[in-house]
């Protein structure tokens, strides 16, 4: 019998990811985000290195209201992909593997995040 | 690289539908799984209308009363019906368990079945082990000693030892976790698995075995184990409550050790 043919089953189609499977998932996810990020940092650098006129032109761009929010959003990313980081290292020294740990270390992360990012833009715009 | 659509011949069509008998009230519908080899058509998805008054309280009972009452070419495994066999590993409701251990009260609304995830399939809910089974046997597991065996009696473990195995020996080889976790998935050739690693891990922390370091040897790949990343869908699915990624971060701990 021809064994060729066969199907292969679903699995991403009708898994249903549990918690912890999805804030692995933000975690790669951010990391992208956070490169494509990395480039709008560097825009401004470069500007600023250009002269006034580049960097006038930059600071109108970035402090625009969409890309503002854009950057607000950049932030948590940059916190969630730092804070979930930190929770990879706990894992890497072993400790955290209990399902309930593991489903409240990413509740953890996620909150922290939350919080540094309303941190940062508190200081930034006090 | 990763494949994270169906291929052509895998997506699943539109099934057929088997309505309840009359005068029945209580019924819940069964979405299952079907693709049969000799007919060269796409997977299906079956409505079977169960009569619940009179199915057993498990997922599994409802299968064999599919395949006894409406439907005998419904194809599945299953042996032992309490947990212990590992035979009737399915996808249900979007989580790999055991069909036998899976209350159909504690699913809400239909009720899916499908088969293993990301599995050459057989027939109908029947994946092909055959891959999984020899990954299981690459990492030689069995006892491996260097010094003769005691000629007066067996090679002795204190309970201390012993204890090292709890959460190991336990596991039956069901591949719930191991077709549960999205890296197994996307490099099913190359990366053990959490199921196998497991077991990998089981014999790396038995007293008994005097190979540790070759076994370590054996795991210090790429893919072979470092494909983990802490995903933990394994812990998540394992029926019988074990922790495959706890062992696999072991079996990282010790390849730094060792270092």
């Amino acid at each position: 019998m021809s064994t060729d043919n066969r199907p292969l089953s679903p699995h991403l189609q009708v898994y249903r990811l549990p918690f912890t499977a999805l804030t692995s998932i933000s975690h790669r996810i951010s990391g992208v985000l956070l490169s494509g990020g990395a480039l709008v940092l560097v825009y401004w650098v470069i500007a600023a290195a250009a002269g006034p006129q580049a960097y006038a032109t930059a600071s109108t761009i970035l402090s625009s209201l969409p890309v503002q929010v854009l950057i607000f959003l950049w932030t948590f990313v940059l916190f969630y992909h730092l804070c979930n980081g930190i929770r990879h290292l706990v894992w890497d020294v072993g400790y955290g593997f209990d399902l309930r740990t593991a489903q409240r270390s990413g509740q953890i992360a996620i909150g922290a995040a939350a919080a540094l990012t309303l941190i940062a833009w508190l200081i930034a715009l006090v | 690289m990763a494949q994270f659509v169906l291929p052509p011949n895998s997506r699943i069509k539109q099934g057929e539908h088997h309505e309840a008998p009359t005068g029945v009230s209580n019924t819940r519908t069964f979405k299952v799984y079907r693709w049969e080899p000799d007919k060269g058509e796409n997977p299906r998805l079956d409505t079977y209308e169960v009569d619940l008054d009179t199915c057993g309280p498990m997922v599994l009972d409802a299968l064999v009363k599919i395949k006894n009452e409406i439907d005998p070419t419904l194809t599945f495994r299953r042996s032992c019906r309490e947990g212990i066999c590992g035979s009737c590993a399915m996808n249900i409701d979007g989580r790999n368990t055991l069909a036998c251990i899976q209350a159909i009260d504690e699913i809400d609304g239909d009720v899916r079945i499908y088969p293993l995830p990301s599995m050459r399939v057989v027939k109908d809910l029947v994946p092909d082990m055959t891959h999984f089974y020899a990954q299981y046997a690459s990492i030689r597991p069995w006892l491996r000693t260097e010094t003769p065996t005691p000629p007066d009696r067996e090679r002795l473990q204190s309970p201390e030892d012993r204890e090292e195995l709890d959460g190991l020996y336990e596991c039956i080889l069901c591949a719930c976790c191991q077709t549960s976790c999205p890296s197994y998935w996307w490099n099913p050739d190359r990366y053990l698995g959490p199921a196998v690693l497991l077991q990998a891990y089981r014999w790396i922390a038995d007293s008994r075995d005097e190979d540790t370091a070759g076994r370590l040897d054996d795991l210090d790949d790429a893919f072979k184990l470092y494909r983990c990343h802490t995903i933990m869908n394994c812990a998540s699915a394992c029926p019988k409550g074990l922790n495959p990624a706890k062992a696999i971060a072991e079996i990282k701990r010790m390849m730094v050790a060792r270092q």
